[in-house]
């Protein structure tokens, strides 16, 4: 192999996420492992929600990247254990995902839709924590719609799941 | 193979398929454009769930067949989901209260094969628990809503638990299969599940002022593959394309 373990995950931190492209996958936490059998590649990734549709996209994206270094013996395994959780976003992740006007997941789970208290999530315009939920499902599993109350923008929330 | 895993992931499987079928229905019709959003992300779940069990009861049989295999190639008679899933939508009362007596098992039951024996069956259910609780937590809050609501929402969401709660004793449908797979450590004792789903249905039922409907009628031959005339048509629309076009890919 000419390449090493170390090389390999710096590739694959130019794979990126098919649905929120500021994010890589390994700042996303969906690549979980890699490993050197012999003289083959094994990428372990985990979906965030079962049924996420981008997972095949980064399935591909990751073996586009590995052909492109010339790497032809290769395999990318999905495993759903131990599931994925938001814990996972790594912190320049989370940083990058606020740049691009996204709310990352707060620590505090969710515990109401309806009723009782949302998390408090900080605006990623304004910063303010005066914010509102508008809905708990958003445009992809992933994500929950906010508004804010005093800059008055409305934004996602990287929702938080563990 | 393991026939009693097989089946047991075939109805668990295609559970999860119907209700996710049924709920893409919805896409363009909810009631409001969030709700229209989050009946669509409740079906995403299901399918994903589905594509997931399925695909691993294509294993387990080992006669070749995936996920797509399963879900787009067999007939009615082949189909073991609970007659409750395949319920048609109704008003938005009706699917929420599918959605909720469906949810109220699904949360216990997903929580009790975390701790299965079999490996792949736990890594489901761990994956699906996380989903399952957003979605138990969303069509109970609906349900206490609606009961407890307006004079006109109470009436639907009572005549809606009123048309469903016949198809909620198969939920609980048991068989040689459970039995040796409850001995394996594979499954849960049944009887369990169905102690914390009544639990959860007095309370939530309770709270939003509804009455649990006192007939002893109950159906449900789904795990027999016997099933209401609904399945027939979710499965024309659902298998049309790979029925007209055999072998057609993404």
């Amino acid at each position: 192999m000419k390449y090493s373990k170390g090389e390999i995950w710096h590739f694959l931190e130019e794979v990126f996420d098919p649905e929120i492209p500021v994010l890589t996958l390994v700042d996303l936490g969906v690549v979980r492992d890699v490993e050197l059998i012999d003289e083959k590649v094994q990428v372990t990734i985990t979906p965030t929600y079962s049924g996420c549709p981008a997972m095949r996209v980064m399935e591909e994206d990751i073996e586009k990247m590995l052909d492109s270094k010339g790497i032809q013996d290769y395999e990318v395994k999905t495993v759903l254990a131990p599931a994925w959780t938001t814990d996972w976003i790594s912190e320049k992740g989370r940083v990058k995902l606020k740049e691009y006007g996204i709310a990352p997941p707060s620590e505090e789970l969710d515990k109401s839709i309806l009723f009782g208290k949302p998390p408090k999530v900080e605006c990623p315009q304004c910063n303010s924590t005066n914010t509102h939920m508008v809905s708990q499902f958003g445009s992809t599993a992933c994500k929950a719609q906010f508004r804010c109350k005093d800059c008055l923008e409305p934004f996602e929330y990287f929702k938080c799941l563990k | 193979m393991n026939q009693n895993l097989y089946k047991y992931l075939i109805r668990l499987g295609d559970d999860s398929l119907i209700i996710g079928h049924r709920l893409s229905e919805w896409c363009g019709h909810g009631p409001i454009l969030e709700e229209d959003i989050a009946l669509t992300n409740f079906a995403l779940d299901f399918i994903g769930q589905a594509q997931s069990i399925l695909e691993y009861a294509g294993k387990v049989e080992g006669a070749g067949r995936d996920a797509d295999d399963l879900a787009y190639l067999r007939y009615e008679h082949d189909f073991r989901n609970a007659l409750l899933v395949e319920q048609p939508n109704g008003d938005f009362a009706l699917t929420m209260m599918r959605q909720f007596l469906f949810d109220a098992f699904r949360k216990p039951l997903f929580e009790a094969l975390t701790k299965s024996s079999d490996e792949q069956v736990a890594a489901i259910a761990e994956k699906s628990l996380k989903e399952t609780k957003y979605h138990l937590k969303h069509s109970s809050e609906w349900i206490i809503r609606l009961g407890d609501g307006t004079e006109e929402s109470h009436k639907r969401t009572q005549d809606a638990l009123d048309t469903l709660w016949r198809y909620t004793d198969e939920l609980f449908y048991e068989d040689e299969t459970d039995k040796a797979l409850e001995a394996a450590g594979i499954i849960p004792s049944i009887s369990k599940i169905k102690e914390e789903w009544e639990k959860t249905v007095n309370n939530v039922l309770t709270e939003a002022t509804l009455t649990l409907p006192t007939n002893g009628w109950s159906y449900g031959k789904g795990r027999a593959g016997l099933h209401s005339e609904n399945l027939g048509y979710i499965l024309a629309e659902m298998q049309y394309l790979q029925r007209a076009y055999p072998g057609a890919k993404w």
